[in-house]
């Protein structure tokens, strides 16, 4: 047996020579709290994205567009399921979790309590949602827990499907005629700055990320990853049309690096707060589509009970 | 009526089948009891799309004048679509969803094992690809009803009202029509009166393990083949034909 000194000093020194966490290792609380956290955050995040991409399931305007977004979406819902089961090994339930995001105690990330409201949402929700997703997912994918990080590797391929995928949809319309560049533009317009904030508060103001760096949890920093889905992304807008909504952001030659306008960070608290255009309707979806299917799940739970009950007497008789 | 129209027309009651399908299912897209069964049910959702696109895009080619498979799936009005009625219901429960996935794919997997054998290369082709997925929708809304009929009170009493709500659809599925005339002594198309006995069987078997009965001489509804839709077609294809509808020849 070690001491509390020693297995803290193990656990250190795991973190510090780039040895990953596995379930079984021994961690701090607050490290498992932390985990916690953050793994349901991110579950909850996944299920509830498809509710916005879902609002366009039945209007896709073609098979194929049809398909794809289904594709997609189920994506997510996998994403969801591998995430919650990596939560899992942390001692955690998925119903506690469900439990928890359904109270408010636990979040999902705010971008999804903006409205998809034109077809052009879906190709920006591809390209600047899951594509903002996918700068912060690579970075975890170092992140110090063995079951989140082979869940970030194992995400990340498929992100990047739907990143482009989304981005096809917004150059075919920016070929397409003026409405449909018309809609482009728009949704444009209002996925940009929720996505930049996607990447959360400042360094100076964020309150998770020092901790959370040191225990190599998070990797880099909310500024460093925000400024690289910036220079990758404003390019991606001009080679296709779409003019960014800032007028002043400029291209430092020095650094070469956009430099954007100040974050509206009032707009962020409001939205986190729960006053976003869609947090109340998202989670009482959820909460209504659970508490809809109860009786399927107790069904099976009925029925596999009495499944082993007959295999009893089968034994018995 | 000619053989190439008359293949025509069966060729979109196929895809129309599988379109109309799919577009239900997605319907259950972030609206599962379980996520896993979110998954399931769009899953099949994507099956079927997948199949419907096929088969649009052969009705496309054989109709010869230009349009896209897309076209025919997004522009054509209620009584041009061949489907069959059942399909068309709305989704109601869990169970009723389940219940319509249950009784179509009994009969999808007998019409797609018969239509392998078909003269028509195509579409014996196209039956030999989708097979293989109907028989897993067949199998797992099998599991799931048989689940739900020996589950609690509850969920036997929703199968139970499922099967009454739906079974009145399932005589349609049989009714033939010119088309099927034109076809069957061709070796195109398959003569829907020799599955009945075969699906009547597969479907009682389930029904029995699930402790549920039909009602019989209830009143069957009949006319999906021929275009005699019931009110709920309307407004699906309202909302699925939106886009195209409202910014003809755009491309997406
Ligand atoms: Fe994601
Ligand atoms: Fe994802
Ligand atoms: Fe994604």
């Amino acid at each position: 047996m070690k001491t509390p000194e020693e297995r803290l000093n193990h656990f250190n020194a795991c973190i510090e020579s780039e040895v990953k966490i596995e379930p079984k290792d021994w961690m701090p609380d607050e490290y498992r709290k932390t985990m916690i956290r953050q793994l349901s955050q991110h579950a909850h995040s996944e299920v509830i994205g498809m509710q916005p991409e879902g609002n366009w399931v039945l209007r896709a305007p073609s098979l194929r567009a049809k398909k794809i977004l289904l594709a997609k979406i189920q994506d997510e819902g996998g994403h969801g399921l591998y995430l919650y089961s990596a939560a899992e090994t942390l001692g955690i339930s998925r119903d506690e979790m469900i439990e928890q995001l359904h109270s408010g105690k636990a979040k999902y990330s705010s971008i999804f309590n903006y409205p998809a409201l034109t077809w052009a949402d879906i190709g920006a929700i591809g390209w600047l949602v899951d594509g903002a997703a996918i700068v912060n997912q690579i970075s975890l994918q170092r992140t110090s827990y063995g079951p989140y990080s082979r869940a970030m590797v194992r995400i990340c391929k498929e992100e990047s499907f739907h990143q482009r995928q989304g981005y096809e949809i917004m150059t075919t319309m920016m070929n397409g005629t003026a409405e449909q560049k018309e809609m482009a533009q728009d949704a444009m317009n209002r996925w940009w700055w929720p996505s930049l904030m996607m990447f959360g508060p400042p360094d100076n103001e964020s309150a998770h990320t020092k901790q959370s760096m040191q225990w190599k949890i998070k990797r880099e920093s909310n500024d460093v990853l925000r400024q690289r889905f910036i220079d990758k992304t404003v390019d991606q807008a001009h080679f296709i049309g779409l003019t960014v909504p800032d007028k002043n952001m400029k291209f430092n030659e020095s650094t070469q690096q956009y430099e954007i306008s100040p974050i509206d960070w009032e707009e962020f608290k409001q939205v986190i707060s729960g006053n976003g255009p869609c947090n109340h309707k998202r989670l009482s979806h959820h909460i209504k589509v659970h508490k809809q299917g109860k009786w399927v799940r107790e069904a099976a739970l009925a029925f596999s009970k009495n499944q082993q009950k007959n295999k009893a007497t089968l034994f018995t008789n | 009526m000619n053989t190439k129209k008359a293949l025509y027309n069966y060729c979109l009651r196929l895809a129309d089948n599988n379109l109309i399908a799919g577009q239900r299912l997605a319907e259950w897209c972030s609206n599962g009891p379980i996520l896993e069964e979110d998954l399931a049910m769009t899953n099949f959702a994507l099956d079927y799309l997948g199949q419907a696109e096929f088969h649009y895009n052969y009705a496309a080619e054989l109709e010869g004048k230009n349009r896209s498979g897309d076209e025919i799936a997004f522009t054509r009005s209620e009584r041009q679509y061949f489907n069959c009625l059942l399909l068309e219901q709305p989704n109601g429960d869990f169970a009723q969803s389940m219940m319509k996935i249950f009784l179509y794919s009994a009969f999808a997997k007998l019409l797609l094992g018969a239509l392998t054998h078909s003269q028509d290369e195509r579409l014996a082709a196209l039956a030999t690809k989708g097979i293989k997925e109907i028989k897993y929708h067949f199998r797992h809304s099998s599991e799931c009803i048989i689940r739900f009929g020996n589950g609690t009170e509850e969920s036997q009493h929703r199968s139970q009202f499922a099967l009454n709500e739906i079974w009145p659809y399932t005589a349609d599925l049989f009714e033939m029509n010119d088309t099927d005339q034109a076809l069957i002594s061709l070796g195109i198309a398959v003569d829907l009166n020799s599955l009945h006995t075969s699906w009547l069987l597969s479907v009682n078997e389930i029904l029995n393990a699930a402790n549920l009965s039909v009602i019989h001489n209830q009143h069957m509804y009949k006319g999906g083949y021929k275009g005699n839709h019931t009110e709920h077609l309307g407004h699906l294809l309202c909302e699925m034909q939106y886009l195209q509808r409202a910014h003809p020849g755009a491309i997406w």
